[in-house]
């Protein structure tokens, strides 16, 4: 039987499903909720200084966009950390803590850029018995204008020197948690690694603006009149978090760094895909305010039946099992060709991957044959380029074939090779030897 | 609350005033827009879209359905109407689930076809409602042509006619428009007299002027209207009845079904129209189906469709037999009518013979059944009247025209009902309109005048 049990920079849960700071792990209420719906542990709405609550607009605070089924896939905030007392906050993480030893509870912080600010609040959190803290260096509103959040994580210097001062100051282990707002992840991930950091979290919420009111010019949400750009998450940007994910996982300098995953991850499925590129944990925030707290038994049992069926007992035996396989476009093998084909007893003639191939691609499928509606794909034509596979609506429909060593690639008349061969020594490229 | 046991006889009042209402209402009620947009997210946007080859008048459906997603419905709307501008009627009463739906990909897929019909409706009804014209006259050609008859066919080539810049005039036997959308349509398909109001958007387009009770051969000829106008459309549909010939035909109680149903369609109030205890009808196609339902929705007790064929030949599409059955419609195969009853002048009883078929003939077993009847519903086919029509080539009965609407007289185009090879349907009457508008305009254009 599997065992979802995991030690994570050796703060302990009973599965690897953490709620990430944000809205559903704001006050005890909602953090006792998910406890008792299973969830293995949570990181803390983000603390800030001692001092005057922090201000929320009072409008709409979210935006979203949909499919046409009204399907939330991508979702946008303004809102800014906890508005609530710091000392409420900690009582009452003290509180869950003890309510809830077998779950971890991480505390997320974020005050201002001077190490007497950080030496103040350590000593609070420590005291709370919380397992852990995480630092916000992500948030791209509101708290960034003011020297905070982004403003930090953008400059790998800052990150480096406040996560030594938290190191520093605090026995607890330290997550830094990166701004997905740069543009080459890796170096706020090295910053965060010089500085001392026991692990990084990923991604936080991404520069966005949802859509615009048409009919009032202005930017969603908007707010009596105005808009203003807010962070971006859910299942639409997953695949720019597993990038940036396996990115670090694979970097020289950081591949030994743990890594908690957050971004879209919304099922078991989301989230064996970032740990397979590295990632020791996940966190979850939009799928659970969008579904509410139930969503971790389906991920429970999804990624437990998963396992059984591999035959992997513990999470360890699969963590990073991908991370090999992500590597750099020229070492890809140039003597691999594959060929779509469309598998004629599933296929429904929606011709979807004819217009594709004809307008976008390489013209490569027939659209009749004995004056009939039938879609086959011309294999002298076709690159496999894989265009037919994504637009074509039944699942396995379409499936790239590759070609055996041998066989002759009816395309460009040339026999496959056994041979690996890459661009760095492909003869068309003027850097080859 | 008890019921009280059924009046026998044919009467009116068999129900109170909330049954008739719930009875009568929209058979599909209209989508909201979250449903049409739920639902356009099932449509895949096929290439050259099957569903589109499907519809006799060549809707770009999967376009439409994109325009619905996008919120762009006056899109949507334009669309349906440059190929249909019976769209609105069209989306109420085709058989869709054997025509665009049947060709739906996603049947195939998962079982269940993109509700086309229920999309189109939600379009069209919002551009009629908020009355949004989108066409524009051509300007005046200086020709006219004369249409006979106001049903689809007729206005659809009308209001093509009159957009080509022709001025047209239409000569209608009865003292509305609307053809069988108007008299024959099943009430529960069109409520609320949209037929009306469909064709007062229509005839906004103007220079459409339309001649009531006018009968061809008693108020005018064909003749005539040559010497006055640059091209004539027939579009008559099928005015005359079949006859059982069987004994009792005569009697009090038995009725043309599409007579019962136009009465349906005129009445104000659906508690004035009697009906029977025992209904039976006779016949198979989609008038017997609407007949029927009609009787039981008016409170008839025992309603008994009797075909003499088996249910695959029926003219009526598995969905429409499907419904009346789920009405409480009783539907008999192999019932040939033998004799009709009477007691006092009035139906009382009806006799069958139960045949068999075979090589398409049908054979009597011997074995013969009756059924209590106190009105008997005959619904076993129209034909075209084909007196006054001069002249013109028919086949089996209908009239002769080429494939663009031509009639064997080079300035008599014809469609709907009326010809050779039509199909009964509403869209195909529409198709039938436009298409011929399309060739008399090729023609007016070419200078061609009698032929
Ligand atoms: C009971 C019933 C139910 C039906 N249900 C459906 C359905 O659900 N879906 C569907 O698609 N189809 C249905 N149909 C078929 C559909 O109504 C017809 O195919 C369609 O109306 C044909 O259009 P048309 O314009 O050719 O003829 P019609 O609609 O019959 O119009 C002909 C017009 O010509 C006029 N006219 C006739 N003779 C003369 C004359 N001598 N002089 C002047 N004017 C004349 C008539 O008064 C009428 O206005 C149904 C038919 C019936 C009878
Ligand atoms: C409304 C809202 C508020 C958030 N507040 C915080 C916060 O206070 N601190 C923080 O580190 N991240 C915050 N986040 C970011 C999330 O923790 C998470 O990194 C991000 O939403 C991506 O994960 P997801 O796709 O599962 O939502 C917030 C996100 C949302 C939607
Ligand atoms: S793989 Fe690409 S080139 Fe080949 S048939 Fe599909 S779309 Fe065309």
């Amino acid at each position: 039987m599997a065992n979802l049990r995991s030690e994570f920079i050796g703060i302990k849960s009973p599965n690897p499903f953490w709620l990430a700071s944000a809205p559903p792990t704001d006050k005890a209420y909602n953090v006792e909720r998910a406890f008792r719906a299973g969830w293995g542990g949570v990181v803390w709405k983000t603390l800030g200084e001692d001092g005057p609550p922090i201000v929320n607009v009072n409008g709409p605070r979210y935006g979203a966009i949909f499919t046409s089924e009204r399907k939330l896939i991508g979702m946008n905030n303004i809102e800014l950390i906890t508005d609530r007392p710091l000392q409420l906050n900690l009582q009452e993480i003290k509180q869950v803590k003890k309510n809830w030893p077998d779950r971890a509870v991480v505390v997320s912080l974020m005050v201002p850029c001077e190490e007497e600010a950080w030496k103040a609040i350590l000593p609070l959190v420590e005291e709370t018995g919380a397992d852990g803290i995480e630092l916000n260096f992500g948030c791209p509103h509101g708290m960034s204008e003011r020297g905070m959040g982004s403003a930090v994580g953008q400059v790998p210097e800052y990150i480096e020197m406040v996560t030594r001062w938290c190191k520093a100051n605090s026995r607890l282990p330290v997550i830094v948690k990166l701004t997905p707002n740069i543009t080459d992840i890796r170096y706020p991930a090295r910053a965060a690694k010089r500085g001392g950091a026991d692990a990084v979290s990923l991604i936080n919420t991404i520069n966005s603006i949802t859509s615009v009111d048409i009919d009032n010019f202005a930017p969603e949400p908007t707010i009596d009149g105005k808009g203003t750009h807010g962070g971006y998450c859910g299942p639409a940007v997953k695949p720019i978090a597993l990038n940036m994910v396996a990115e670090i996982a694979r970097d020289e300098q950081t591949k030994y760094l743990p890594i908690s995953a957050i971004g879209g991850i919304a099922t078991w499925r989301d989230a064996l895909e970032f740990m397979l590129l590295g990632a020791g944990n996940v966190q979850v925030c939009t799928a659970a305010m969008t579904y509410g707290f139930k969503i971790v038994e389906e991920m429970i049992t999804g990624l437990e039946n998963w396992m059984d069926k591999k035959g992997f007992k513990n999470i360890d035996e699969f963590i990073s099992k991908a991370i090999g396989n992500v590597t750099d476009w020229q070492l890809l093998n140039l003597n691999y060709v594959t060929k779509a084909r469309i598998n004629q007893d599933l296929c429904i003639s929606c011709g979807r991957c004819f217009i594709a191939c004809e307008d976008s691609s390489h013209q490569a499928i027939m659209k009749e044959k004995n004056n009939k509606r039938h879609f086959e794909i011309i294999e002298s034509e076709c690159v496999g380029c894989n265009l037919c596979v994504n637009v074509c609506p039944i699942e396995n429909c379409i499936e790239m074939v590759p070609l055996k060593a041998g066989m002759i690639d009816e395309r460009t008349g040339e026999k496959i090779s056994d041979k690996y061969a890459n661009w760095t020594t492909h003869p068309n490229n003027p850097a080859s030897g | 609350m008890v019921k009280n046991r059924p009046k026998e006889g044919v009467v009116a009042k068999r129900l109170n005033h909330r049954e008739y209402k719930d009875n009568f209402c929209d058979l599909h009620p209209p989508l909201s827009w979250q449903e049409a947009l739920n639902e356009t997210s099932n449509c895949l946007f096929c290439f050259e879209a099957p569903c589109q080859t499907a519809c006799p008048t060549n809707i770009d459906i999967a376009m439409f359905i994109r325009q619905i997603s996008t919120n762009n419905t006056l899109g949507a709307a334009k669309t349906i109407f440059d190929r249909n501008i019976f769209g609105a009627m069209c989306a109420r009463v085709c058989p869709v689930e054997i025509l665009c739906e049947q060709a739906c990909v996603r049947l195939e897929a998962v079982g269940r076809a993109v509700k086309i019909g229920a999309l189109q409706r939600f379009a069209c009804d919002i551009a009629i409602e908020e009355n949004v014209q989108f066409y524009k006259r051509e300007k005046d050609s200086g020709k006219k042509v004369a249409i006979i008859g106001a049903g689809p066919a007729g206005l659809s080539c009308a209001h093509r006619l009159a957009l080509f810049g022709h001025q047209v005039e239409i000569f209608e036997a009865k003292n509305k428009p609307g053809g069988l959308n108007e008299y024959g349509i099943a009430a529960y398909k069109t409520t609320d007299n949209f037929a009306q109001k469909e064709i007062d958007y229509i005839l906004s387009i103007g220079n459409i002027s339309i001649n009531y009770n006018q009968i061809l051969g008693r108020d005018f000829t064909l003749t005539k209207l040559k010497e006055n106008y640059d091209a004539i459309f027939l579009a008559i549909g099928l005015s005359r009845t079949n006859n059982l010939h069987i004994e009792g035909e005569e009697a009090q109680g038995v009725v043309d079904a599409i007579d019962f149903i136009a009465d349906l369609r005129q009445a104000n109030d659906f508690s004035e129209i009697p009906i029977g205890k025992d209904v039976v009808v006779i016949g198979g196609g989609m008038s017997a189906i609407d007949a029927a339902i009609q009787a039981k929705l008016l409170g008839a007790q025992n309603v008994t469709i009797c075909y003499r064929r088996g249910a695959e030949k029926m003219g009526a599409s598995e969905y429409e037999q499907n419904l009346a059955l789920s009405k409480g419609v009783i539907i008999k195969h192999y019932y040939a009518p033998r004799k009709i009853k009477t007691k006092n002048g009035k139906v009382v009883e009806v006799e069958f013979d139960i045949v068999t078929e075979k090589n398409g003939e049908l054979i009597k077993t011997g074995e013969k059944i009756s059924l209590k009847a106190d009105q008997i519903f005959k619904a076993i086919g129209q034909k075209l009247n084909t007196e006054n029509l001069s002249g013109i080539k028919l086949k089996s009965g209908r009239i002769l025209v080429d494939e663009e609407m031509r009639t064997s007289e080079k300035m008599i185009f014809a469609g709907g009902d009326c010809i050779f090879g039509g199909e009964d349907l509403t869209v195909t009457a529409a198709a039938n309109g436009r298409d011929a508008a399309i060739a008399i305009n090729k023609q007016l254009n070419a200078g061609g005048n009698n032929g």
